[in-house]
């Protein structure tokens, strides 16, 4: 049956890659629909049999890959409570996009590429998930990268799609030289990369020490740290994010799939799966807590000033996974996980609300032309708000609350029931989730509430202007459009300069067609409800450790500890949430000049947050631009200048300074290459028969 | 005299020779149909050959030996193991390709063409089946000489240049080879090459062997700095000549180092292997860099194949099993895929006559076949897991690991590179708009073009997905030689110490970490 899961979608992506024109749109779009839905569901009752726990781990075998000495990795995929969740959340989320991109894509000239690539992704990311040894997991670790890469340029000819998808895959190459270098590390201290057998090992070397660049350090956590790393690159953690918000050029459907439920989540997955590993380092747990917590700020308070409504959520995205890595890093796997779970339902269905919108707004992605949406999308508002609710994480304890608030206010219970650099997490966390709501409520206020600013946007003039001029001008070319930058495209994404225009400017957009709305609505239960059904079986103690098995180091004490934390600690979550959301009403509906104010008084602020900490910038000043002058001066100075220059140019004119003998006996090249040849076989041969 | 109850060897080999002659007298049109069929009569038999070497750890070691004395100790002594088993395969493969590149862009002197490129398949052939020292030097040298031709009399306007440097270079280094090799058969008393492979020369001799060979090897592999043949080399020969000198005859350094530098001189190779590595680490990341700002597509690419070569020679100095075989499979799939990036590059010089990287853009449009192609060809140069040169990376990579992990960690950052310039490559020519009317105007691949690029896509795949069909020819005479040449084996520095759980877990509740039960839930 796994075999079946993971077969269908990588047969589909083939049917509809190749087959591509020659079957046509529709059969291609039935294909890989059609195979996703088939995995997910036969995904669902494994996951449900591991809920009820009457199911057991096991490993199918499929066959030999890698052979070499005592080195040998298989293909062969496993299922256990970790995979069962990725595949539920995987075959799940991809079903539901594949099934609205049929509405996102309808006027896109290339479907069956884009069809295919997404059931392409679906493969490699069932690929990791069931891995039983690191290499597979690397396997579909950089299987998803090109899938990924794919769809970020999907529309080719845009240049600043195939800039963000060179950016997302070389910034994801420097993580995989950590996860490289942290697969070589692991065979070398334990003789294999077979996932169970490396689990069992680790403690036995815990306190060990290893040679690494010159120093010594202990073992375990040289090991953890090179893998956290291709966790930092894929999940974009701080210092390895960049390439996240930038992906958003591609499809907002494959946003929603790719870069916000399951493959910037595989990094999550791999601490979580190798949580035994990680236990045996401290050291690496700590940096692990780090890297999250800071992300969690750090990508909270970029969201806060972003315009694109896709950024917006992108930066959320790179926040919710620092709390899910901060959450392993405490050692709450079972929050992270859960966390992975429930973010993957609300996320999904807030990007691809946010496509809604966007489709509804003729591609325009900027909030500020939006406003007062909520009489003409009425569905989509209503599934945004499910997930805005999920999110900021509403509910009231013992009752009932969305699903972030089970996954959010567990993590944030770990953190400060850990303690030691536990508890400084905690108050980020609280932190961040106040920037949560303050920026989630913002995006919904400025999207939907408010009085219409559509007539100043390009895109909306545009699409007035076609359906009143040549209607022939097709829809899809917008879809190629130059939105370069959200921000940069209009008004130089200043707001301080800005007076919004308001009005309708003639403009009256649609619901979204219903294979669009019936994935909301699916994950807008999912948002409600995930985290309400589901919350005993990921982080309660006793069901917990029943429902996980063992595929996680499930600390049942730390999930003790969870329940009996102070009061304070347990309101904080619910205290910040509605703060941020009060934040959010008074500055843009109550009092919707105080933005302007604020940015008049804090410029340097604001602009230090809207261009992100201005991390572009400096990795372009640090490694673009030398890379390229590295290889010019490699270039011109050293192969030209020196090498050639002193080597055969230099032997040449030495040759030719030497005398006329050597030129004479020079008549044509190629002969006297033969000659030299001719004489040292004489002279070998004459020496063999001489002797 | 083997299974198969006939002299296959000297078969492969009489075929293409017999063809060649053929050629020479042949019209334009016959001497193409002979070539094509002549290589795939090679093809035919290599698969014999591959079909019937016996890989199970029983068999012997020289398998298919042939010995007929030609004068003094000089013999046609012809055998093979599995690691020149593969390269042989790769050779065939590789052959009726360039052919068919030829097809029509060569157009002056067919015949005389065409025996100059069976010419080199007989003498590709002799190198990985030579069992005499002697023969071996004859066929290694003069497999040169139909590719100086071929880059001289076929190749682009500043070809003279091109084959001069491409000859000095390799002057210098043979010499040096040819006079150790004259020393080691007298103090051997036998040019039997396994022979000299199980002989023990004395670690003062290694050293200046080591070197004599070295020199040689480096250049043809070619290392850093001896490499600035290649991109003058590969930017001025003709499509398939390109395809063969980065198919095969980069490939013949990396043999040499196999077949003689590591058997022969175990304690050399070790006092050596510091001076591989470094420079091979500075090819990784000096060779990228460079690939980064090239604006010929045949330069990006040939300047790619130094730093795969970087790996190889990595590979094979790590002194163990993953190290060699991650060598060989780099060798192997490096052959595949920078013969599939030339052809591909081939396919729009024939149409615009430029390799100016700018003159392109927005392929992907016109050419969708042909950027599906040129995509998997590229994810395969960058190390894509599921393709043919992963595998090698890897196990290459890991190998060396365990001698150093600076060596890795700068050898690995070949694959941030890889993808940066491969990427830029790609995006450049298949992305982006049809800016240039002229590339508009081309159209998508051939049938012909369609069944030279799906073979190399197919085995590319097939070395990715499945690569124990390469891996286990190989593995017993890996084995003999990692067995060989572990009594020189240098220390790694990763000096592993064992664990100690207990002192970890109190050194932990001490300092306060943060996890108050480290290890409680297991």
């Amino acid at each position: 049956m796994i075999s079946l899961i993971v077969l269908f979608p990588l047969l589909a992506a083939i049917i509809a890659g190749l087959g591509n024109r020659i079957i046509g749109n529709v059969p291609a779009k039935i294909v890989t629909t059609g195979a996703l839905f088939a995995s997910c569901a036969l995904s669902w009752p494994i996951f449900l049999s591991f809920v009820a726990g009457d199911a057991a781990p096991y490993v199918e075998p499929v066959f030999t890959w890698i052979r070499s000495g005592d080195f040998d990795a298989a293909w062969a995929l496993r299922v256990d409570t970790m995979t069962a969740v990725m595949l539920v959340v995987i075959t799940s989320v991809s079903a539901l996009v594949h099934l609205y991109s049929w509405g996102y894509m309808e006027e896109d000239p290339d479907q069956p590429r884009f069809f295919a690539y997404l059931s392409l992704f679906t493969f490699a990311m069932l690929m990791l998930v069931t891995a039983n040894n690191l290499l597979q997991m690397f396997f579909g670790w950089e299987g998803v990268g090109l899938a990924s890469y794919l769809l970020i340029g999907f529309w080719f000819r845009k240049p600043s799609a195939n800039a963000a998808a060179i950016k997302a895959f070389v910034v994801n190459r420097v993580g995989d030289l950590g996860f490289m270098m942290g697969i070589f590390g692991t065979f070398l201290v334990f003789g294999t990369i077979s996932i169970p057998e490396i689990l069992e090992a680790a403690p036995s070397m815990a306190g060990s020490t290893i040679g690494f660049l010159g120093g010594r350090f202990d073992t375990m956590t040289v090991l953890c740290l090179l893998l956290f790393i291709g966790a930092m690159g894929k999940s974009a953690q701080l210092g390895l994010h960049t390439w996240l918000p930038d992906a958003m050029e591609g499809p907002t459907p494959v946003s929603a799939l790719i870069h916000a439920a399951t493959m910037v989540t595989a990094g999550v997955f791999m601490v979580c799966r190798l949580s035994p590993m990680f236990e045996t380092s401290p050291t690496a747990l700590g940096v692990v807590t780090f890297v999250g917590a800071a992300t969690c700020l750090f990508a909270a308070t970029v969201g806060t000033v972003q315009n694109d409504i896709k950024r917006v959520i992108a930066y959320s995205t790179c926040s919710q996974l620092g709390y899910m890595f901060f959450a392993a890093g405490v050692g709450a796997y079972g929050a992270s996980m859960f966390h992975l779970f429930t973010h993957a339902f609300f996320k999904a269905l807030l990007f691809l609300g946010a496509g809604s919108v966007i489709h509804a707004m003729h591609h325009e992605q900027d909030m500020r032309y939006y406003g007062g949406l909520r009489n003409e999308i009425p569905i989509t508002f209503w599934a945004m708000t499910a997930g805005t609710l999920a999110i900021t994480g509403v509910g009231i304890i013992g009752v009932f609350g969305f699903a972030g608030f089970y996954s959010k206010d567990a993590i944030l219970e770990a953190a400060y029931a850990s303690g030691g650099s536990g508890q400084l997490a905690f108050y980020v966390g609280v932190f961040a989730a106040l920037l949560t709501s303050f920026y989630s409520w913002r995006l919904v206020f400025l999207t939907f509430f408010g009085t219409p600013r559509w007539a100043a946007s390009e895109h909306i003039q545009h699409a007035v202007h076609d359906a009143h001029g040549h209607g022939d001008h097709g829809h899809a070319d917008h879809g190629h459009d130059d939105h370069v930058d959200g921000s940069k495209a209009h008004g130089e994404g200043d707001y301080a300069h800005y007076t919004p225009l308001t009005g309708t400017g003639g403009y009256h957009p649609h619901e979204s067609p219903w294979s669009m709305l019936i994935p909301l609505i699916v994950l807008s239960i999912g948002a409600i409800f995930a985290g309400f059904v589901f919350h005993h079986s990921f982080v309660e103690a006793e069901q917990g450790a029943a429902f996980w098995q063992g595929a996680i180091a499930f600390d049942t004490h730390l999930m003790h500890a969870m329940h009996e934390v102070p009061l304070w600690v347990k309101l904080a979550p619910a205290a910040v949430m509605l703060s941020g959301l009060a934040i959010a009403w008074l500055a843009y509906i109550r009092y919707p000049e105080w933005p302007r104010q604020f940015v008049g008084q804090f410029g340097v602020l604001y602009q230090f947050l809207l261009n992100k900490w201005y991390f572009d910038e400096l990795y372009n000043v640090l490694f673009v631009k030398p890379a390229f002058a590295i290889g010019r001066i490699f270039w011109k100075a050293g192969d030209v200048g020196l090498i050639d220059r002193f080597g055969p140019n230099g032997l040449a004119a030495l040759v030719v300074q030497g005398g006329k003998i050597t030129r004479r006996l020079q008549s044509g090249y190629l002969y006297t290459y033969a000659l030299v040849m001719l004489l040292g076989l004489a002279a070998a041969a004459t020496w063999a028969i001489a002797r | 005299m083997n299974q198969l109850g006939f002299p296959i060897l000297t078969l492969m080999m009489a075929v293409p020779m017999a063809a060649a002659i053929a050629c020479l007298y042949a019209s334009d049109k016959t001497a193409r149909m002979i070539a094509l069929a002549a290589t795939l009569v090679d093809l035919a038999l290599g698969i014999v050959l591959w079909l019937t070497f016996d890989q199970s750890a029983m068999g012997a070691q020289w398998q298919f030996t042939e010995y007929a004395p030609i004068f003094g100790r000089f013999a046609w002594a012809l055998g093979i193991d599995g690691i020149a088993l593969m390269l042989i395969v790769l050779t065939v493969f590789l052959m009726p390709i360039c052919i068919g590149a030829s097809w029509l862009a060569i157009d002056k002197r067919v015949g005389e063409y065409m025996a100059a490129f069976l010419l080199m398949e007989v003498l590709m052939i002799g190198v990985f089946t030579a069992q005499d020292i002697f023969l071996f030097y004859v066929m290694f040298e003069a497999g040169l000489i139909p590719m100086y031709l071929i880059i001289g009399i076929w190749g682009g306007a500043e070809r003279i240049y091109a084959s001069y440097k491409f000859f000095l270079y390799t002057l210098l280094g043979s010499v040096l080879m040819l006079i150790a090799m004259m020393w080691m058969v007298q103090q051997a008393g036998t040019t039997d090459i396994p022979t000299l492979m199980a002989f023990d020369f004395s670690p003062q001799a290694q050293s200046w062997l080591w070197l004599a060979f070295f020199a040689s090897f480096a250049v043809k592999m070619p290392m850093w700095p001896v490499h600035t043949w290649l991109p003058d080399a590969h930017v001025q020969a003709p499509t398939a000549g390109s395809v063969i000198l980065a198919g095969v005859l980069l490939k013949m350094g990396g043999y040499g180092f196999i077949r003689f530098s590591l058997p022969m001189f175990p304690e050399a190779s070790a006092q050596f292997a510091p001076l591989v590595f470094g420079l091979s680490m500075v090819a990784v990341v000096y060779t990228s860099l460079v690939a980064l700002v090239q604006s010929d597509m045949k330069k990006l690419i040939a300047y790619s194949s130094v730093a795969h070569m970087a790996i190889v020679t990595v590979g094979l100095f790590a002194f163990n099993a993953q190290g060699i075989e991650g060598a060989m499979m780099v060798m192997l799939g490096h052959g595949l895929v920078s013969g599939a990036l030339f052809l591909c590059v081939g396919v729009i010089y024939d149409r615009l006559h430029t390799r100016e990287i700018s003159r392109y853009g927005g392929l992907a449009i016109n050419m969708p076949k042909y950027a599906v192609l040129f995509l998997l060809f590229t994810m395969a140069a960058v190390g894509l897991p599921g393709t043919s040169n992963f595998v090698g990376e890897f196990l290459a990579l890991m190998g060396v690991y365990e001698a150093s992990s600076w060596v890795a960690i700068v050898c690995t950052t070949g694959i941030i590179l890889g993808a940066a310039y491969m990427l830029y490559l790609y995006r450049r020519v298949c992305y982006g708009d049809l800016v240039n009317d002229d590339a508009r105007a081309m159209p998508d691949l051939s049938g012909r073009e369609l069944w030279l690029l799906a073979p190399i896509a197919a085995a590319v795949l097939w070395m990715g997905i499945y690569p124990e069909s390469f891996l286990a020819p190989m593995r017993a005479d890996v084995a003999a030689l990692v067995a060989r040449i572990d009594r020189a084996r240098p220390a790694g520095d990763a000096a592993l110490t064992a664990g100690n759980p207990a002192a970890a877990a109190a050194a932990a509740g001490e300092h306060g970490q943060t996890h108050d039960t480290p290890g409680e839930a297991h």
